[in-house]
């Protein structure tokens, strides 16, 4: 039998989107009332929690106080049913931390962490559901938790995969298409300087085409920007309301 | 708008798995028509006419498009490439279901679909709002995609009316399933059968022919007779092998006899490897290259392989008495036990690998009569019974047909006219069959492919000059044969301030053009190599390529990939380097020019000296390799004298060897040498490499008796010693002894092939006594070639790689694919020697020359003839006349023909002449002149035009 056709000769992927087309995004943000900030996101049918505490004073060992910027640490794990093959994930499993270590560096070059020296910030993220771009879906949600709890940030960070099927480069990719076996690449953007807070790849990809790839990837990831932006500034109208009653 | 599909899947591990995919729905998505007002912010450009002036067809007089279901595509796609059909719906769930059951139709349809004079349009139903359909309750898949199907021809015929007031656009829906027309007509859609519908076509009559007759309950012309026994179904047929009461192989019809076949069993189980199939029946409609399941029969029925040569050549409707007493023919052969094999029955097919063949029709003997039988060019293949009311105008013509089913209940397998190529015996037609018969692909770069193409004017641009050195100061010359237009290497030879020499090999660098996956790409990896016919170029890559961009023509800037050495005078290697390069070559000169230069006196410009240098290296390089126990073997090459206006042949010439040609020769076998090292160095599982096996003692063994019958001794232990041993058999009052023996020797060896590094572990080249061997220096022709540049660039950094290059398993099938292509070609091409020459001698007439005997065998001599470098057979009992005594020596050989007796080497004389009694067949026939046996031998002073006279006339009947 022959594979899925990921794109067909009209241009349009197995979803039924365009080459550039991002999935449905649906988002929230304050879903927690204990935590300082939280937001949940939908992009497709990857669905993501993150939960964010502080910026508060070092837990456990004083030694790993920085003098003088707050320390980010980054939790990722994910739900046991979130694939469609129901898997016994242990905490801490190598996927886990590498996801982990993946969102600490890219939180770390966004948020202004100089402002809280000696502090700690945790930002914890859980994927419930898992349906392509769970690392995308994981720094958006990250993005408006940490909005939500009030940490200054350089700017939003958005981000978005991008893989390359025939010639073409497509935007935010699904599980069947990342499971094709193409090269993708996630990366995770300030969109308002443009600034690239972190740039991932798996597969190789041909160089000369590494250049519209990311071209594509990053004009997902401003879309993306406008959508949290408007998801932020409903929060904002709607906080206010209950504020202003 | 989002629909969430949902499903279950059954995992590889036997689990159960719910997978939720999304499904979105747009209202973006076009209709297709030109001029559409509601679709015209849709992205498709519009691809269907707004006014369809199509062949009027007498069922629906109203301007339409025709949308069909997946049934007709599959089945009918000789008659939706017709160029009388245009303006075509192909919807997104008739292409994928297509897709998912034969991909050979979906490359075609999609090719149609890329013609824009067709006007085909491919509407992605299954995303649009308006006509996406949710499974039932209750409903199956197929019948869902049916409900799909109808539901956008309704909204097409719904949609069209909103084109205009007074639109009476109509979308027609074409399908045979009897059931679903119904439904539709009910629906108020427009239905037809494709029958209907082609049948409604007045202006095209001949459109009929290419409908594919699909076997329909009660159509059969036969009595209802059942002839063979059923298929077993796929599931049943899987549950056999598994449980191993059937097995499974590949259907190998025979060249001689259509009642008997042999089916190879897949697998590594040595006993049963290959089973014998024999008679119609047992053959149960199989047809040549189909994977089949059989049946082992009780030993008490195995039989031994019959030496009888059956054509199946008898009238149009045989019955089947005849045919069994033609299947006792086989069986009465007495045989002792030992030759028995093993001897099964087909079963079920497991997949048909049919393709369209090539052939003449049989013209049926009734006059009136539409049916007539088609009989392929491949003998393997049975004759196909076809439908056509054009059987005198295809008569004499080559034809291509397709088989469309083989009901049990007929004798012989259906099919229908695909295309009519020309009148036997015409060259262009001629060409067009071997071609098709070979499998090269030789169709026109499609619009895809060539879109990859540098745009003209090309020139060199700084991004070019990215990890390129400029060799442009070099005197870099080129030498071929005449008339070369695809120049893929160049060489250079000059002295350091050191006293040593540099030497370089400059090979066109294709694969900076090529770049890898795209289509370009990928057509070039299909063709596998450029094949070279008589009088014709296949290219593997397009011409601008080719013929220009590529070709390091003198005088221009030219990007190379050049591999250049530090030599001493010895020839000895000092340095080796690879660069990508520029380069501008100083002079393109043929094999003679480039002699000339050589051997004149008064020459010293810096090609000469440069050639000069090279030459005087590739003989010691090449004394260096003999040494090594590299074998010189011969071929008779032969070439054509083309008359140049007609293009007839009018001269056989063996091909000439020059000193030169060695000199270029050696350079490149050093280049190549020096590349595979490389590549292998850097990449020792992925690295593309050429082998060549030795071959296995046995197949030595003709060579050693017929040398021994001259008294002179070949030894084969090793490549050198039966180097040294051919060096040494001379025989000074038969001077033409030596390359007989070496054209023996290279019939005893074996295929050299492409291989990938990681998967083999023998990686010698026999006959270059090389411990590794690739092939660098032909990108333009070869596809391996650029395989390894690409590999090779990556190596020393001048490229970036990508996936494939270095998954083994991916290049292994790339070897397979060239291995074939390389095989087909070399078929194609002795195809093709084989009719210039009967056109030769054609119009030679009949002529005798002397000839030399190459093997002896049991009926026969076969001989060649050194003049003209051809190759033939002469037969000592011919049907229609009396047979000889003859007695066959296996052990010396000898051939004892009355009481002359044939030894291998010997001297004769040959009479040489066209047999065109078989149209399709014609081929050179020999006969005896020298020496003379009375009753067998004809006389040149008789010369008869008697004979062939009488084989017309027999033709003619
Ligand atoms: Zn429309």
């Amino acid at each position: 039998m022959a594979g899925l056709e990921l794109l067909s000769d009209q241009g349009y992927r197995v979803d039924g989107r365009r080459a550039g087309e991002l999935r449905k995004i649906q988002a929230r943000m304050g879903v927690f009332a204990q935590a300082d900030g939280s937001a949940y996101i939908e992009q497709g049918n990857t669905k993501a929690l993150a939960v964010v505490y502080g910026p508060h004073e070092i837990r456990g060992s004083r030694a790993r106080a920085l003098p003088d910027r707050a320390l980010v640490n980054c939790q990722y794990s994910s739900a046991t049913f979130s694939t469609g093959e129901r898997k016994r994930r242990p905490h801490g499993d190598r996927k886990s931390c590498e996801m982990g270590l993946q969102l600490r560096q890219t939180f770390e070059a966004a948020i202004l962490t100089q402002l809280h020296p000696r502090s700690q910030i945790d930002i914890y993220v859980q994927v419930l559901q898992a349906d392509g771009g769970t690392y995308s879906a994981c720094v958006n949600a990250a993005t408006l938790a940490v909005l939500d709890a009030g940490i200054p940030m350089r700017d939003f960070v958005c981000a978005c995969s991008a893989g390359f099927v025939d010639g073409t480069a497509l935007a935010d990719l699904s599980h069947v298409e990342e499971a094709a076996g193409g090269p993708q690449l996630a990366l995770a953007l300030l969109p308002a300087s443009g600034q690239i807070a972190l740039l991932e790849m798996d597969a190789r990809l041909h160089e000369d085409h590494l250049e519209r790839v990311l071209e594509t990837a990053s004009r997902a990831a401003r879309d993306v920007h406008t959508l949290l932006d408007r998801v932020v500034r409903q929060h904002v109208c709607e906080a206010s309301l209950l504020l202003g009653d | 708008m989002l629909k969430s599909k949902t499903f279950l899947k059954k995992t590889r591990a036997g689990g159960v798995m719910k997978v939720v995919r999304e499904h979105y729905l747009r209202d973006d998505i076009g209709c297709g028509a030109a001029g559409c007002a509601a679709c015209s912010g849709a992205q498709e450009g519009p691809a269907l006419e707004p006014q369809p002036r199509d062949p009027a067809s007498s069922l629906c007089p109203l301007p339409h498009y025709l949308l069909p279901d997946t049934n007709v595509l599959l089945h009918q796609i000789d008659v939706l490439e017709d160029p009388a059909i245009r303006n075509v719906i192909v919807l997104q769930t008739v292409l994928h279901e297509v897709r998912n059951r034969s991909a050979p139709v979906y490359k075609r349809i999609r090719d149609v679909a890329s013609h824009q004079e067709k006007h085909f349009y491919t509407f992605t139903n299954e995303h649009h709002r308006e006509t996406y359909v949710e499974q039932e309750k209750g409903e199956n898949a197929n019948d869902r995609n049916d409900r799909a199907i109808r539901v956008a021809v309704k909204w097409y015929n719904e949609h069209l009316k909103k084109l205009s007031e007074d639109s009476q656009l109509q979308v027609i829906f074409i399908t045979n399933d009897r059931k679903n027309k119904e439904k539709a007509i009910e629906e108020g859609i427009p239905a037809f059968t494709c029958e209907e519908y082609v049948k409604s076509l007045t202006a095209n009559p001949e459109l009929i022919d290419r409908l594919a007759c699909l076997s329909e309950e009660g159509k059969e012309i036969e009595s209802g007779r059942i002839i063979f026994s059923e298929h077993l179904p796929l599931s049943k047929l899987q549950q056999g092998i598994k449980s191993g009461a059937y097995l499974q192989g590949t259907f190998r019809a025979s060249r001689e006899n259509y009642l008997e076949a042999t089916v190879w069993v897949h697998g590594d189980d040595e006993e049963n490897k290959e089973i014998i199939l024999q008679g119609l029946k047992n053959l149960n409609r199989a047809i040549h290259e189909d994977i089949v399941a059989v049946e082992l029969l009780p030993k008490s029925l195995w039989v031994a392989p019959s030496s009888v040569v059956l054509h199946d050549e008898g009238p149009t409707e045989e019955d089947a008495e005849r045919e069994e007493e033609k299947e006792n023919l086989l069986k009465t052969k007495a045989v002792n036990e030992s030759m028995l094999k093993p001897t099964g029955r087909v079963v079920g097919i497991i997949k048909r690998n049919w393709r369209p063949y090539c052939g003449m029709l049989s013209r049926s003997d009734i006059k009136e009569s539409r049916r007539h039988l088609f009989t392929p060019a491949d003998k393997r293949i049975p004759r196909i019974r076809i439908e056509t009311r054009q059987a005198s105008a295809l008569e004499g013509r080559r034809i291509i047909v397709a088989v469309d089913g083989w009901p049990k209940n007929s004798r012989y397998p259906n099919g229908h006219f695909v295309r009519n190529l020309g009148d036997a015996g015409d060259k262009e037609t001629e060409t067009e069959v071997l071609l098709l018969e070979h499998d090269v692909p030789h169709q026109a770069f499609s619009q895809a492919v060539l879109s990859f193409l540098p745009k003209m004017p090309w020139s060199i641009t700084e991004n070019d000059m990215k990890n390129r050195e400029d060799l442009r100061h070099l005197c870099v010359c080129s030498v071929d044969p005449p008339g070369c237009t695809d120049i893929d290497d160049a060489l250079h030879c000059r002295e350091l301030k050191n006293g040593n020499l540099e030497v370089g090999v400059h090979i066109a660098d294709v694969s900076h053009f090529i770049r890898p996956g795209n289509a370009l790409d990928q057509e070039s990896a299909r063709r596998g190599t450029t094949v070279y016919l008589c009088e014709k170029r296949i290219d593997m890559v397009p011409e601008l390529l080719s013929s220009n961009l590529c070709s390091l023509r003198c005088n221009v800037d030219r990007l190379a990939f050049s591999c250049i050495w530090e030599m001493n005078h010895k020839a000895e290697i000092l340095k080796t380097r690879f660069t990508k390069s520029v380069i501008n070559s100083k002079a393109s000169l043929t094999y003679a020019e480039a002699q000339m230069r050589i051997d004149s006196a008064t020459m010293n410009d810096d090609i000469t000296t440069s050639l000069r240098g090279l030459n005087r290296l590739a003989k010691i390089l090449k004394k260096q390799r003999i040494e090594k126990g590299a074998l010189t073997l011969s071929s008779p090459e032969v070439r054509f004298h083309m008359d140049s206006e007609t293009h007839d042949p009018i001269d056989l010439q063996t091909k000439e060897l020059r000193e030169t040609n060695s000199m270029v020769e050696e350079f490149m076998l050093l280049a190549n040498i020096s590349v595979a090292k490389k590549i292998h160095e850097e990449f020792s599982e992925h690295a593309l490499l050429r082998k060549h096996p030795a071959p296995p003692p046995s197949n030595y063994e003709i060579l050693v008796k017929a040398a021994k019958s001259k008294n002179l001794e070949i030894r084969t232990d090793t490549a050198k010693s039966l180097a040294d041993s051919l060096d040494k058999a001379e025989c000074p009052a038969f001077p033409y002894l030596n390359t007989l023996l070496r054209i023996l020797a290279t019939r005893c060896m074996m295929q050299a092939v492409y291989f990938c590094s990681g998967m083999d572990n023998d990686f010698h080249h026999y006959g270059l006594a090389s411990p590794i061997y690739t092939h660098f220096t032909s990108p333009i022709r070869r596809y391996a070639d650029i395989i390894v540049h690409r590999l090779l660039a990556v190596a020393i950094g001048a490229d970036s790689t990508y996936p494939e290059l270095t998954d083994k398993h991916k290049l292994a099938d790339i070897c397979k694919n060239l291995n074939f292509r390389h095989k087909m070609a070399q078929y194609a091409q002795r195809a093709s020697v084989a009719f210039h020459t009967q056109l030769f001698f054609k119009s030679k007439g009949i002529v005798s020359e002397d000839a030399y005997i190459l093997f002896v065998r049991k009926n026969a001599i076969v001989v060649l003839i050194p003049k003209y470098g051809l190759e033939g057979t002469v037969f000592f009992d011919e049907k229609d006349k009396s047979k000889p005594r003859l007695t066959y020596d296996d052990e010396i050989p000898s051939l004892k023909i009355e009481d002359t007796v044939f030894h291998i080497f010997d001297k004769v004389k040959v009479k040489i002449m066209l047999d065109s009694s078989n149209l399709q067949h014609q081929k050179i026939r020999m006969s005896l002149v020298e020496p003379q046996i009375p009753g067998i031998s004809t006389d040149i002073s008789d010369m008869d035009m008697s004979e062939p006279e009488r084989k017309k006339k027999k033709y003619g009947k």
